[in-house]
This record gives C-alpha cells, structure tokens and sequence, in this order.
C-alpha cells in the first residue's frame, strides 16, 4: 500500500538531515509542533499548508520539519527542545496548551525564536505570540445564518470553554439576530477538539430539535457531514470543509497563515525578527472564506460580501454597540467598540443567548 | 429550556444507532471473559476494524464487505493478543493494552491517505410500510441491518451461553481451567476461538463508528468507546441482556447531554459523563459486598494464565 511511499519519506528525512548536517547549517531551519494529524482537514492542515508555503517561497533557501500529533504538556516540551538541539532556528508552536512548554524552552534556547500560536504569555524576548480574529468571520457567517434558516434555530457545535470559543459564538449570534430578529441559537459544548463521533451526535441533536442551519468550532468534518445527510446547512470550520458536504456546505471560514509565517520567516533570514503580538483578521487576509455556496441568495451574499469588506477596511467591528450582555448590563454603549485587551478575554455571552457558559 | 423540542421517538431511534459500536465490542468481549481471558485491547481492535472496514469500503464500495474486512482486522489483531498470552503466556493486562496503543497506531498509519473521503453510504433496511407506524416506526423500524444485528447477536450469545453445550464447554473453560482440561477440552484453543471472535465483535463495532455513525476516517475515531464496552462487560455483570441495556444506558447518557444542552438545559455534563463509569464502579461494590450468585458471577478463572503441564 502506502508504506512505500512512508519508507520512501523516511529516507529521503534522514537524507535531508544528512545534508544539513554536511553542508554546516547553511539554510535557515523552521519546525512546526501540530496538535492534531496534518490530515485532520481543520486546524492542522492549514498551519501545515503554512509550512509548505514557506518551501514554496523560500525553495532551498529553507528547510521545514514538523511533528504531528504531539500533546500538550511535557511531550511538546522535548518535541521543542529536540527541534530546539537540531539547529532550528524558527519554531512555531500551533496550539493553546504548549504555551508553559514553549517558553520553557524558549528560556533554555534564547538563540532560538520561538512563535506560538492563540497564546498570551511571552516570558522572554524569544517569544512572539499570533492568533487570527475568527470572530471576524464568525460575523458574516451569522449574518448567512441567520438570512438561511428557515425554522429560525441555528445549532453551534462549540469545543471548549475558552475566551476564542465564546467570542465566536456571541460574534456569530449578534450577526443572525441582526439579520433575523426570530433566530434562536442553541449551543452544545462537546468540551473536546476532536471527537468525531461526539460532533456527530451534537449535529444531530440539534437537527432533530429543529436546527436546520449549523456552525461549529470543533475540528473534525462529522457535523458537516451528518449536515449534508440530513438535508441540513453547516459551515466549515478552519479549513476548506466543502468536500465533506457538497450541498450543505455554504462556506468555511479558513485560517490562512501561509502570508505571516512567509513573513516570519523571511524576518529570521534578514535578521530583523523581533518579539511581538500578532491578531490579524480579514484585512490581512489571515481569516478567509471558502467560496460561498450557489446556495445563498445573491442579495444575502452581496450583504455577506459587504459586511465582509467593510470589516477588511476597518469600517465595521464585530462588536459594535449597543450590546448588553446576557444578564442584560450594558457591554457597549451605542458606537462603541472593545479595546483588544478585554475582547481576548471576553468571557460571557451577550444579551438573548439561552443558556450558561461552562465552568 | 424546551424540552419539548426533545421527540423521544427521535432520541430512542439516536440513541439505538449511538449504542450500537459499544454493544458490539461488549458482546465479543463477554465471550472473551466468559472464557477466562481478559482483554484490555477492545479500543485497539474496534480502531483497527473502523480503518479496515472504511478502506476496504471505500476500495469496493461495498459496505457489506467492509463489515467482513472490519471483523477479520479486529480478528487478526486479537489473534496477536492470542498467542503472546495463551501460547507465550505473557500478562494479560499488559498484553492487552499494549494491544490497544498498537491498534491506534496502526490504524493511523493504515487510514493515513483515507482522511477527508467520504464513503458510501450504508443503506437502511427497506421494511415497506410498517416503518411508518408512528413512533415505533420512528424509534425501531428505520435502521440499518447493523442495529438488528447487535440486537440478533445478543439473544444469539445469551442461548449459545446458556443452552447449547459449546456455551456450557466455552463457561466451563471460563470458570475452572482445570478442570475443562482434565474432561478432555482443549483450553487454549478454546480461548483462541474466543479472543477472536471478541476480535471480530469490536472490529464490526469500529466500523459501524467509520461508515455509519460519523462516517469518515478520523484518528482516534473511537474515542474511548472499547473502554466504555469494557465497562459494560462488568456492568452488567456477565450476562448479555443486561450488556444490552447497558449499552443503550451507556450511549444513552451521552446522547441525551447533548440533546439536553441542545434544548437549553443547563446540565452538569460533566456528571453526566462520569455517571457510567460511576455506575460501573457501584455496581462492582454491590457485586462485591453481596454473598451469593451476583459476587460469583465473574468467571472464577478470569485472567489466569492456563498451562497444560500442570
């Protein structure tokens, strides 16, 4: 079968390795630590669509690794530290939990930079943390939503109670409510990234109490597919998820890293990479779009576009007041818009959303 | 909160389809236990039959013969367990969840270029109108021969265990080696027989999880269902019917949560999910504090290694 090709690929690592070693370092070295299979069709895959961005930019000039599947805690400590030894000079950590373990490492490695990814905590000046504004694109997918259902209840497949899963969830419900003043949002929590056979079960939860329109911010393509199934709506999330659902897939919102880690590690060749924080959304085209479906409605999609473009410019915050949150005290006044700070670590739902959010 | 928007014909028709991997894995390895071998290596196997069964389907297109694919892996990798603890005489715990990490990992290395193909579909068995008799219809009579097939394989085990005298060899083997060995039986091959076919069981129950209730390939797309299978086993305390209702208890639970959270309820999710294992473990002391029948009904040699020298 394939293990031909694997044995073929092991080879030719070990060969590459060898050449490293044999013409003394010359190329800049960048590895990558990924939470879950490059081949999970979400979040993995486009951080390693990244990395082959990198070798299609730079060609010789640099050369990439990766470890997949490594868990948070001490095992991504020694993947970094290995990587860390075999003279990497970039290293991007791509998931929440390895964020103690790359600034451990960082602190024994100050030669070596060291990016990670959705974290907050930059201990020393090795370290540079990014993340992406899905709730920019959360918006317009509500705003779809919301213009799409039929029975007024939107399903959201929601991971882990974190400040990014939130976020989303009131991004994606203000827009639909905006768009239709009848929507209900109902919200399963799976408390897990990957279950597939878990999302599944909340996909079809929700179709059976009425859903006909579903989000999710789990990693798997399970929901889209039981979507298509039964005949049901769903976006895509973090990757192009339109092959799991040819008719219920109405567009992905996908997380393009390719553009910053070019930049990255273009930084590192030049000598120019400094510590910062990065949050880029759609201006920068870090949050993009899966082609939307033929099955919006021209005037739905010319909103979607507009509110879109108008985010990409900077006219239009997601979080524009008024918003009163759930308990129904005022978030924003009219106008308003959150500073950075207190949007990270937004921890509430807004007014209209059913419910609690887990402990 | 709505709970309304709960139809229990709906949830009972779910829950049936969500209980049938586990139930499955649970029958083979009663078979298993009630031989006198433990094998922890339920998640392994059920993994390796969810990948066998999802290439071979995926190759041929025909579900049918990814079933059989599915039960054959989940036998060829029992038949490992088999011979490192019956002929080799290794540690039974150890051997079988060694079993289990090699079965995630070679179902990934297996199901590496099968990620994001969607396999054909399983087709539901046509049973003309009596499927639109209201909520029986709905709960019982729109599924696929699978769900049928658990149900049959339950009564199946419970009267071949109970009536005919392969049962009453396979249970004697279970409760005193000895003693099968000195009446002529031959013990190791009997085992053999059972680790398979609880090979075979868990491998058809990973592959109902790959083609039917998810269905596509995912690591670890089992997520922790042979365990729950093993809890099962004891749970009900040896006795297939019981597997039966602890199977739609177990997957039950987890569906209902969801449905739950999906009607608005604000649930503790995470006593939800604990609450099988917290029965399992009740169970265990009660079954442990009781004199009589229920404390004996663990197969008295169950884990013991057999060796016919002695």
């Amino acid at each position: 079968m394939k293990l031909t090709s694997i044995l073929k690929g092991a080879v030719a690592a070990l060969a590459l390795t060898g050449a490293a070693m044999a013409d003394g370092h010359e190329k800049t070295k960048v590895g990558f630590v990924y939470v879950g299979p490059i081949a999970d069709g979400g979040w993995t895959t486009e951080h390693n669509n990244g990395r082959l961005a990198i070798e299609e930019a730079f060609g010789d000039a640099v050369e990439t690794t990766y470890v997949e599947k490594v868990p948070e805690g001490a095992d991504a400590e020694r993947v970094m530290t290995q990587m860390a030894l075999t003279g990497h000079d970039l290293i991007f950590t791509t998931s929440f939990g390895y964020m103690d373990p790359t600034n451990n490492v960082a602190e024994k490695f100050p030669d070596v930079k060291f990016e990670h990814a959705t974290g907050y905590k930059r201990l020393h000046d090795n370290v540079t943390t990014y993340s992406a504004r899905f709730y920019e694109g959360r918006a317009v997918i509500g705003h779809i939503a919301g213009k799409m259902t039929e029975t007024n209840k939107i399903g959201y497949i929601a991971s882990v109670p974190i400040p990014e899963v939130i976020r989303g969830i009131n991004a994606a419900y203000l827009h639909a409510k905006k768009a239709n003043p009848e929507v209900e949002m109902k919200i399963v929590w799976t408390f897990g990234w990957e279950d597939a056979a878990k999302e599944g079960d909340a996909a079809r939860a929700l179709i059976e109490q009425g859903v006909d329109v579903i989000m999710q911010h789990t990693d798997t393509t399970a929901p889209m597919l039981v979507a298509e199934e039964a005949g049901a709506y769903a976006f895509g999330q973090a990757s192009d998820m339109s092959a799991a659902g040819p008719t219920a897939h109405l567009t992905s919102i996908i997380d393009n890293w390719a553009p910053y880690y070019i930049e990255r590690t273009q930084a590192v060749i030049d000598g120019t990479w400094e510590q910062k924080d990065t949050w880029d959304g759609i201006s920068t085209g870090m949050v993009e779009f899966a082609e939307f479906s033929d099955a919006i409605p021209a005037d739905v999609l010319a909103e979607a576009i507009a509110m879109k473009d108008a985010i990409a410019a900077g006219e239009y915050h997601p979080f524009t007041g008024p918003i009163n949150k759930q308990d129904g005290s005022v978030y924003l006044a009219e106008g308003e818009t959150p500073e950075d700070g207190p949007l990270a670590g937004m921890n509430f739902y807004v007014e209209g959303i059913v419910g609690d959010v887990p402990q | 909160m709505d709970l309304s928007a709960i139809n229990p014909a709906v949830l009972v028709a779910s829950i049936m389809i969500a209980a049938t991997p586990i139930l499955l894995a649970a029958l083979g390895e009663l078979v298993v236990e009630k031989s006198g071998v433990l094998n922890l290596g339920v998640e392994g196997m059920m993994i390796t039959g969810a990948i066998c069964g999802f290439i071979v389907t995926v190759e041929t297109g025909s579900p049918f013969l990814g079933f059989i694919a599915a039960a054959a892996g989940g036998a060829f990798l029992s038949l490992i367990f088999a011979v490192l603890t019956q002929y080799l005489l290794s540690n039974q715990v150890a051997t079988g969840l060694a079993l289990t990490l090699f079965g995630l990992g070679v179902a990934s290395l297996l199901g590496h270029s099968y990620v994001g193909i969607n396999p054909p579909s399983v087709p539901k068995l046509d049973l003309g109108p009596v499927s639109d008799i209201p909520y029986i219809g709905t709960m019982f009579l729109r599924h696929d021969a699978v769900v049928y097939f658990g149900i049959a394989l339950t009564i199946a085990v419970w009267a071949t265990l109970k009536y005919s005298r392969i049962g009453l060899v396979l249970r004697a083997v279970g409760e005193n080696h000895d003693a099968a060995h000195a009446l002529g039986y031959k013990v190791i091959r009997i085992r053999i027989l059972a680790i398979m076919f609880g090979g075979a069981c868990a491998g058809l129950g990973g592959a109902y999880l790959s083609l039917v209730r998810v269905p596509q390939w995912t690591e670890g797309i089992t997520a922790g269902a042979g365990w729950i299978a093993l809890a099962i086993v004891v749970f009900a305390s040896w006795r297939p019917g019981v597997v039966l209702l602890g199977a739609y208890l177990f997957g039950g639970v987890t569906l209902l949560q969801l449905n739950l959270q999906a009607a608005g309820l604000a649930v503790p999710v995470e006593y939800l999910s604990m609450s099988p294992y917290l029965i399992t473990i009740l169970v265990l002391v009660i079954m442990s504090s009781r004199k009589g029948r229920a404390s004996l009904s663990a197969p008295a040699s169950l884990g013991h290694p057999f060796q016919a020298s002695r």
